[in-house]
């Protein structure tokens, strides 16, 4: 595996963590990555594979759904962020934005991006400047901005989660799913934004995505979750062309389409990839 | 025209007892837009609120029972009476430590549980307090005065016989509980809708998740809105307390409070006030009416069909937040 990548200068490092649910449920068996500065990572598996988990062990929305990190250790710029409450890691500008949008429904998207502001101390021109700033990326949430969010589309609302996050003034930004529901259209111009914003505001972002094709396109890094594990990394350039990850993710083989009549043996060859 | 005009006052004195109930049920909804929680102990936090007050005001010995068990001396008082607005000052203070207490003992280990078991803690919590308050205060009834104005207004009186030739009988403590229940109301609102805070309770109220994603301190904001319903318990306590003395029978006012949510909706602020109104109303002009006829009594039960009515056929009330459904 390429361990090049992390001599970078690492934001964020996650370092053979474990996650047990519940006190009982094991999730993450050991997951390590790093988050360069400046960086866009995707972390990609399937459903269950703990990539969720993994986002939420960073931001530490993990102990409200009596989730724990049992072993290994996160750091972020050098200092351990495991035991901080998710307010104070906002404000050391580690943001989540979390799967399926989580807007407030019953605020405004205005009130909704607002909010996203609730820990800074700046003035308030401040943050109406940055307000500003949101609406310019996302000129559709301008003229919604005094709808109710429940009632705007599964892309504004996607894009209302992702400028809620910006008004923090985040440093890195966890972003799960953000393809999720959306139209292939839609998917485009929001992975469009995270570009911009990784090259223009200096954002990271570590992107948990089940969308491969369109994750490994837009990062410089990818790791690769199945059942609590990492079980490959590297740029996202080399895994494009990895033929297990053509196969196993992003549908294409050298024997084209594959028939379900050869499941079993691809279940197989799976598992020997985990 | 006579009958007309008695049931004019009687909808008027209606309108006044609507506004007590509506402060009952303004302490409920509160946290249960915040929380999701049904706070059964908002009925005992009044009592509990308007005991304190009186025990301050009239210097009376906390524990005085128990001391006086235990040591064999017989102290009931401190022999002076404090004034009124270090009373109501410390009764606030101790609201407001409750609130604090109940996020540091109950809340904080509950986060994430289902809301029944939120529920359940705070009977508990009801029962805690009302046996509590009685150890501390003592259970006999206590007459609260801290110098609202009461009795029958003769300006109001003097006024409508002038006009109509009959002369309206309308309490001067519901007046002035109208009025202060119009500025809490006003003061709520626009700390809801306008300030930092009130938006972040807002925001907590749709998506405990979301609102901890974005760094609001859930625990927080909890110690905000129980401080705000002990207020709330506080003002409802001063104005119950007056009327009808304070003793345990006022916890009880809280049942009312339970159809006026279901009428207002239990997430909206204006539907606690106009729910409280409209029962407080509705009850006066159908005893008046409809009473006579079939022996009386109606005030009891009133209000409880009309909210029976009200879940059958509109369950979020009539202000409650609509659920939103994407499709």
């Amino acid at each position: 595996m390429n361990k090049e990548h992390k001599s970078d200068k690492a934001l964020l490092v996650v370092n053979n963590i474990e996650v047990i649910y519940n006190r009982v449920i094991l999730v993450l068996k050991g997951v390590s990555l790093s988050l360069p500065e400046k960086g866009i990572v995707s972390l990609l598996g399937g459903n269950g594979a703990g990539k969720t988990t993994t986002l939420k062990a960073i931001s530490n929305l993990l102990r409200s759904e009596r989730g724990e990190v049992t072993k290994g250790t996160i750091t972020y710029q050098g200092a351990l962020v495991q035991d901080l409450t998710p307010a104070e890691l906002v404000r050391r500008g580690v943001i989540q934005v979390m799967e399926g949008r989580h807007c407030f429904e019953h605020l405004t998207i205005e009130e909704n991006l607002l909010t996203g502001a609730f820990t800074r101390k700046d003035k308030n021109s401040d943050i109406r400047f940055d307000l500003e700033k949101v609406y310019e990326y996302f000129p559709k949430l301008k003229e919604r901005r005094k709808s109710q969010a429940g009632y705007t589309s599964g892309g504004e609302q996607q894009m209302c989660a992702i400028g809620r996050a910006l008004m923090s003034k985040p440093e890195t930004i966890l972003l799960d799913e953000p393809s999720m529901g959306l139209a292939p259209q839609l998917v485009e111009e929001i992975f469009e934004i995270v570009k911009d914003l990784n090259q223009k505001e200096k954002v990271s972002f570590l992107l948990a995505e089940q969308n491969t094709n369109m994750a490994l396109k837009y990062s410089n890094y990818g790791y690769i979750l199945e059942s609590g594990r990492i079980v490959m990394d590297g740029p996202s350039t080399d895994l494009r062309e990895n033929p297990d990850i053509k196969e196993f993710y992003l549908g294409m083989s050298e024997a084209g389409r594959k028939s379900f009549r050869d499941t079993r043996s691809y279940r197989r060859r799976k598992r020997w990839l985990g | 025209m006579q009958t007309l005009l008695f049931a004019l006052e009687v909808s008027l004195n209606g309108f006044m007892t609507g506004i007590l109930y509506a402060l009952v049920a303004l302490g409920f909804v509160l946290i249960f837009k915040a929380s999701g929680v049904f706070n059964y102990a908002q009925g005992v936090m009044v009592l509990f609120a308007a005991l304190t007050l009186v025990g301050l005001q009239q210097g009376i010995v906390p524990f005085q029972h128990l001391i006086n068990n235990l040591l064999g001396t017989s102290i009931h008082g401190f022999g002076w009476n404090m004034p009124t607005f270090l009373a109501l000052l410390l009764t606030l203070l101790t609201m407001l430590l409750l609130a604090w207490l109940v996020e540091k003992l109950i809340l904080k280990h509950l986060v994430n549980q289902n809301p029944v078991i939120l529920f359940m803690a705070t009977i508990g919590l009801a029962y805690f307090l009302e046996g509590f308050g009685d150890l501390m205060w003592g259970a006999d009834l206590k007459k609260l005065d801290i110098g609202i104005p009461m009795g029958i207004s003769d300006t109001v009186e003097q006024t409508t016989y002038d006009w109509f030739g009959y002369g309206f009988f309308i309490d001067r403590l519901d007046i002035t509980a109208s009025i202060v229940a119009a500025l809490l109301v006003i003061g709520l609102t626009i700390f809801s809708q306008f300030s930092k805070t009130g938006r972040a309770l807002r925001a907590v109220a749709d998506d405990h998740q979301a609102a901890l994603s974005v760094g609001i301190s859930l625990r927080r904001i909890w110690v905000i809105v129980w401080s705000i319903a002990g207020l709330v318990a506080l003002i409802a306590g001063i104005f119950w307390g007056s009327k009808s003395g304070v003793q345990f029978s006022l916890s009880l006012v809280a049942l009312k409070a339970l159809p006026v949510l279901m009428l207002g909706g239990l997430t909206s602020i204006p539907g606690a006030i106009v729910g409280g109104l409209l029962i407080g109303v509705g009850e006066k002009l159908f005893d008046f009416m409809v009473g006579p006829m079939i022996g009386g009594a109606t005030e009891n039960w009133f209000a409880y069909v009309v909210a029976l009515v009200f879940l059958l056929f509109r369950p979020q009330g009539l202000f409650g937040e609509k659920i939103i459904e994407r499709v």
